[in-house]
């Protein structure tokens, strides 16, 4: 009913704008005192004081930004607030990933503040990441005034057009008026349904003028209506088919992660019931314990030989949160060529978008797994027991073929040995959690370095953006400022966004950069190598800084390991320290990353090593 | 429950889609530029406010692709946040499509009287007369106006604008 008298007080044009949820709220609200919760007063604040206010209404601790000319009235009342923590940056495209490491870590929306023209330009690739990988964020931009618009002002940019397609969705902001309303439904659409990223873009006029704050409760969204719960009879049809399944596999995904940490809970539970094996893509890692002997290790283009093979043979696949993606399914026209397959996401149009699926339930993977067990239960299922006891027969006999395996040195470090050092020498350690940036280290890590909680693994996956980690790693220390922090990184990968070195000093966080220093782009010369005949152009970086002096320029520790039989050791240094490290481990410049399907080849047809050679069809040479 | 009957088929199908959505600002955009984005086509485009008072607006489209394409665009619309409902009239409902289009005829003698008893027998009207030229009026479903303009052509057709399609359901219900 505030709306209502919000409405008295607006010009016409808005309350036409806001009398469909008008109506639908008053209808809603049966009791007839209409001053209660969601009808309280009106406060008057300026634009600038609206944000601040609405990012503490929304519960937020944290805010990872960048000021500018047209953000300033935000940062003058940021000044005044003093239980909203700001991170500076040292580059916009940092202070995404750093809140998408936040968010990914606490499962809370990751928030960011930057400035108009170039500090939005520099979030673009932060919001496609976070939106490939469906990571929550909300993106406060200051804009040019409105009477400005248009005009080629100064650090002016069409920042709701640039970012339109790399986020859920995003507003321009030109009446004090809708700006509560705006922001309290960009943490709603952010937040529920499938998680994304959103982009709120406030003109500095804007931020000056005073209006009407409404508080969070007053969202009524007139068309958003993400749906959570599953059908029914889909549920009954998922567990009858579970339960006539003899060669089951459960194919995981982040949409397990970002359900939040009961789903991980169910999806055990689930296993446990059915006994059913279970792989899972690079982003579900840790929803389900990697030490648990259902665990096939990861899937697709760097997934093991078991977890491929068990996907390419299954006469059942159950997708839970996952998407089919092409590192995940190989050559499409013979991905498992002979399973039924049961699609779980909370967003509808995953389902037939690459894989035509016989069984689509659209939901939240809690929601739906609760179901699931409280069916098959219910029904008293059992699994087919025998048919299940050969599948496990066929599994094992997968598994001998032991296919992360390597041949180790005792004169070069390689890439393998020293993430099961570092796996090995941090097991103690309590909580802790990795982050990487994007190639051959990132899926090293992925197979070797093992998680048993969800939300310890922030890697870029969606959109592969090399120079994710460090800035990730940022955002996870600040939510959690007693773990271990770890950015697997590679050489190359981390130059692209060294600069947050010196964030991480400025907070005092004790983020563990763990470089592996192969001196090239590795998978690019891994693919340089296999499809492109050996040459190798312009993968070779022929002018390395050198880590430990640029560590200590940056006030950080610099350690540098480059044989095998000093790793421990310097291991051991890095964490012993309580300040940001970046570790320079020289590893086997050559080694390439195995198990690998090659381009445009199915699950059943792995290479295991250099030695199995690789035919790689012209269709596969065009493919990424 | 999904519908997973439709058949998995590679031959390219045309579909009319209404999408009503918010008229809030960059809501076309989005529209388009998913399409765009995603490589679907649009052959035609009609958008219009419908409903001054709760501010929604009506957008048509005429797009083509395999059955498993369409099935996406319908869901990648119905995922844009300001979205209310998408209908495929080519599979769901029975739905009446029409367009408009002004049609610039230029001749003299013969042709003139041919231009003219045709759009006669196609309930074109002339909307614009001069000693020189017709600007025919015509509303029909658009293989009408394709069939319309083709006799045109050797009569001095000179310049075509078209509306797109609009849609609508049969009977008492909205879509």
């Amino acid at each position: 009913m505030a709306a209502m008298r919000q409405g008295a007080e607006t010009p016409l044009y808005l309350w036409c704008n806001y009398q469909h949820w008008i109506f639908e709220e008053t209808v809603m609200d049966k009791d007839d005192t209409l001053t209660l919760g969601a009808t309280a007063a009106a406060e008057t604040l300026t634009g600038a004081q609206m944000v601040i206010r609405a990012l503490k209404d929304q519960g937020v601790t944290h805010l990872f930004g960048y000021p500018g000319g047209a953000v300033l009235p935000i940062y003058d009342a940021l000044f005044k607030a003093n239980d909203i923590t700001h991170v500076l940056v040292r580059h916009e495209q940092g202070a995404v990933h750093a809140a998408e490491g936040y968010a990914r870590s606490t499962g809370k929306p990751g928030v960011v503040l930057v400035t108009s023209g170039p500090g939005a330009t520099n979030a673009v690739t932060g919001l496609t990441d976070a939106l490939m990988d469906s990571i929550p964020l909300v993106v406060l931009t200051g804009q040019v005034p409105t009477h400005l618009i248009g005009t080629d002002a100064f650090q002016e940019c069409d920042t709701v057009g640039i970012t339109r397609p790399c986020t859920k969705h995003n507003w321009l902001v030109k009446n004090v008026n809708d700006l509560s309303r705006v922001l309290h439904e960009a943490f709603d659409i952010a937040t529920t349904g499938r998680p994304g990223p959103v982009v709120v873009d406030i003109p500095k006029d804007v931020q000056f003028q005073t209006g009407d704050y409404h508080g969070p409760q007053a969202i009524h969204h007139r068309t958003y209506r993400p749906k959570t719960d599953p059908d029914q009879a889909a549920i009954v049809k998922a567990v009858e088919m579970m339960a006539a399944a003899k060669r089951p596999i459960i194919y995981s995904g982040g949409g397990i992660i970002n359900s939040g940490p009961e789903a991980s809970k169910l999806l055990r539970e689930l296993v446990d019931l059915t006994g059913f094996p279970i792989t899972s893509t690079l982003m579900g890692l840790g929803a389900f314990p990697a030490s648990r002997p259902e665990w096939m290790g990861l899937v697709g283009m760097h997934g093991t030989w078991e977890a491929n093979h068990a996907m390419h043979d299954c006469d059942l696949m159950i997708c839970l949160g996952a998407r089919f993606d092409d590192r995940v399914t190989g050559k499409v026209s013979s991905f498992s060529p002979g399973s039924k397959k049961i699609h779980l996401d909370i967003d509808a149009s995953q389902i037939n978008k690459i894989v035509r699926v016989d069984l689509g339930i659209v939901a939240d993977a809690t929601k739906a797994l609760r179901e699931i067990i409280r069916v098959w239960k219910a029904q008293q299922h059992k699994a087919q027991a025998e048919g299940l006891k050969a599948w496990w027969k066929q599994i094992d006999t997968w598994r001998q073929k032991k296919s992360l395996s390597y041949r180790n040195s005792d004169r070069l470090i390689k890439p393998q040995y020293a993430i099961d050092r570092l796996y090995a020498l941090t097991r103690d350690k309590g909580e802790v959690y990795i982050t990487t940036e994007v190639g051959q280290h990132q899926m090293w890590a992925a197979q070797r370095f093992h998680f048993e909680e969800p939300n310890r693994w922030m890697t870029s996956g969606g959109l592969g953006t090399m120079g994710y980690g460090l800035p990730a790693a940022v955002g996870v220390q600040m939510a959690h400022p007693d773990a271990l922090v770890i950015d697997i990184a590679g050489e190359a990968s981390v130059q692209m966004t060294m600069q947050e070195m010196s964030t991480a000093m400025q907070y005092d966080l004790p983020i563990k950069i763990f470089i592996l220093n192969n001196e090239y782009m590795g998978m690019v010369r891994q693919w340089q190598e296999i499809l492109h005949g050996g040459r190798y152009s312009h993968s070779y970086s022929e002018a390395l800084p050198d880590f430990v002096k640029m560590a200590e320029a940056f006030g950080c520790v610099g350690l540098r390991a480059e044989r095998p039989d000093e790793l421990d050791g310097k291991i051991k240094e890095m964490l012993s320290v309580r300040k940001p490290v970046l570790f320079d481990c020289r590893v086997d410049p050559t080694e390439n990353c195995y198990p690998m399907i090659p381009s445009g080849a199915a699950h059943n047809e792995m290479l295991l090593s250099p030695d199995d050679g690789g035919e790689i069809s012209d269709a596969g040479k065009m493919l990424v | 429950m999904h519908d997973t009957k439709i058949k998995p088929s590679d031959e390219v199908e045309r579909h009319t889609l209404t999408v009503l959505v918010d008229n809030e600002a960059g809501v076309l955009a989005r529209v388009v530029g998913l399409f765009s984005g995603r490589g679907y086509n649009i052959e035609s485009l009609t958008v219009a406010e419908v409903d001054p008072i709760s501010r929604t607006s009506r957008i048509t489209i005429v797009t083509s692709g395999t059955p498993a394409v369409i099935e996406q665009i319908e869901n990648q619309l119905r995922r844009l946040v300001p979205t209310h409902k998408v209908t495929n009239w080519s599979s769901q409902k029975a739905g009446i499509e029409r367009e408009m289009a002004l049609i610039k005829v230029s001749g003299s003698g013969d042709k003139r009287v041919e231009a003219l008893r045709m759009a006669d027998a196609f309930r074109a009207r002339p909307v614009d007369t001069t000693h020189a030229s017709f600007v025919f009026e015509i509303t029909g479903a658009p293989a009408k106006i394709d069939s319309f303009i083709d006799l045109m052509r050797p009569l001095g057709l000179v310049e075509v604008s078209r509306t797109g399609v609009a849609a609508i359901s049969r009977g008492p219900e909205a879509m």
